[in-house]
């Protein structure tokens, strides 16, 4: 009798270990990174309000240089060419770049960056982990190795795409202050900067903007001729 | 092929341009010290400096190395004297060894740039460097000692 029973606990023993064994193996998952830094971007007004600009191209005004800098309550050629360059600085190949926290954002699902990397006091990384103690001047022909451009850095924090809406973001792009730019300083930084032009060619593993540079490039000449219009609050 | 490193210009054979110069270093220059851990710049054990900067040998074409200055562990004090390599012999920091020179090349930038380190200092820029032994607190009290900052 007692030796069942003895027996019975050393069942329920083993039971107990290969549960806990294969809780602790379940554990060991890999993880996507620590910390919550793509959810730390503040919540901007009408982000999730849906659009109230349905396309009304019919109606829109003529894409002259416009007069004024100022919203557009209604669809224009501006407008629409916003849409487009919003779309661009929203891919991941833009946005990891444009964080609006202090970790650079990594993949196609615009992780946080492994090792903990920093931005740093100049937007380079820290102190022996600087941007280019991994990256180099070009990419490489194998996949899952750091990709590599002459210049590899963050964008000020000032001018993070992560979080914005297109709203906040268009008033951004106006803002010297925070884009360091003028409008058209930006669409010769869009035109002819290497580190964006890496976009579009960003080597293996990675998805290139969808977008062509060309009309990357045309959509946001055409949206500071129209006078950069902001679209409206809640618009998509 | 020309290459600066440990303050010496090397006349050096011809290899592919896009060799790394962790292999240029290892094979052809025959300094050792510099390791290869995993080629693909995720584990920090082949760190050299490169004008100063801590750079991952692993994946720096020896192309772009241009005139640029090289220097590894074994230049980093001819005669094992950095204040770096006295405190990790003091406490003993290293276990197996491996990442070790890595670890110390890291950690020599970052007391050029930043003298006296805070522990979020230490653990931001050593944070690229793995130890699998796990010598991890030794590495943080031996850049505090060299630092000059006892514990």
């Amino acid at each position: 009798m007692e030796g069942r029973v003895s027996k019975v606990w050393r069942g329920l023993l083993v039971a107990l270990w290969a549960g806990l064994l294969v809780g602790v193996s379940g554990c060991t998952e890999p993880e996507p990174g620590p910390g919550p830094a793509v959810a730390a971007s503040p919540a901007v007004a009408g982000e999730a309000a849906p659009s109230a600009t349905p396309a009304a191209a019919a109606a829109a005004p003529p894409a002259t240089p416009a007069s004024p800098r100022g919203t557009e309550g209604a669809e224009s050629p501006g407008l629409e060419a916003y849409a487009t360059l919003y779309s661009v600085l929203k891919h991941p190949r833009c946005l990891n770049c444009h964080p609006s926290g202090n970790r650079p954002l990594q993949f196609d699902a615009s992780l946080p960056h492994i090792m903990n990397v920093q931005r740093g006091p100049s937007d380079r990384g820290g102190a022996a982990l600087q941007c280019s103690t991994c990256h180099q001047a070009e990419n490489h022909a194998q996949p899952h190795l750091p990709p590599g451009s002459p210049v590899w850095r963050l964008a000020p924090r000032e001018m993070a795409f992560e979080g914005r809406s297109p709203r906040a973001l268009a008033l951004q792009l106006r803002d010297p202050k925070q884009s360091h730019l003028t409008l058209e300083e930006l669409v010769a930084h869009v035109r002819d900067d290497a580190l964006v032009g890496w976009g579009w060619a960003p080597g293996p593993g990675r998805a290139p903007v969808p977008v062509p540079r060309e009309a990357f490039v045309a959509a946001f000449t055409t949206w500071v001729a129209a006078g950069a219009p902001i679209p409206a609050e809640g618009s998509k | 092929m020309k290459l600066k490193v440990n303050g010496e210009v090397r006349e050096l054979p011809t290899v592919d341009p896009k060799t790394p110069l962790l292999w240029v270093l290892r094979d052809v220059v025959g300094l050792t010290g510099t390791k290869f851990g995993c080629g693909m710049a995720l584990c920090g054990a082949c760190t050299v400096h490169v004008d100063g900067q801590a750079t991952r040998s692993c994946v720096l074409p020896i192309e772009q190395v241009g005139e640029r200055e090289v220097t590894t562990i074994e230049g980093l004090s001819p005669a094992g004297e950095h204040p770096l390599q006295q405190a990790w012999v003091e406490l003993g920091v290293a276990q197996c060894g491996y990442c070790q020179a890595g670890q110390l090349m890291s950690a020599a930038c970052l007391l050029k740039q930043i003298p006296t380190p805070t522990d979020d200092d230490i653990d931001a820029a050593m944070a690229g460097n793995i130890c699998r032994c796990g010598t991890y607190g030794r590495i943080r009290a031996a850049i505090h000692q060299a630092a000059g900052g006892g514990k």
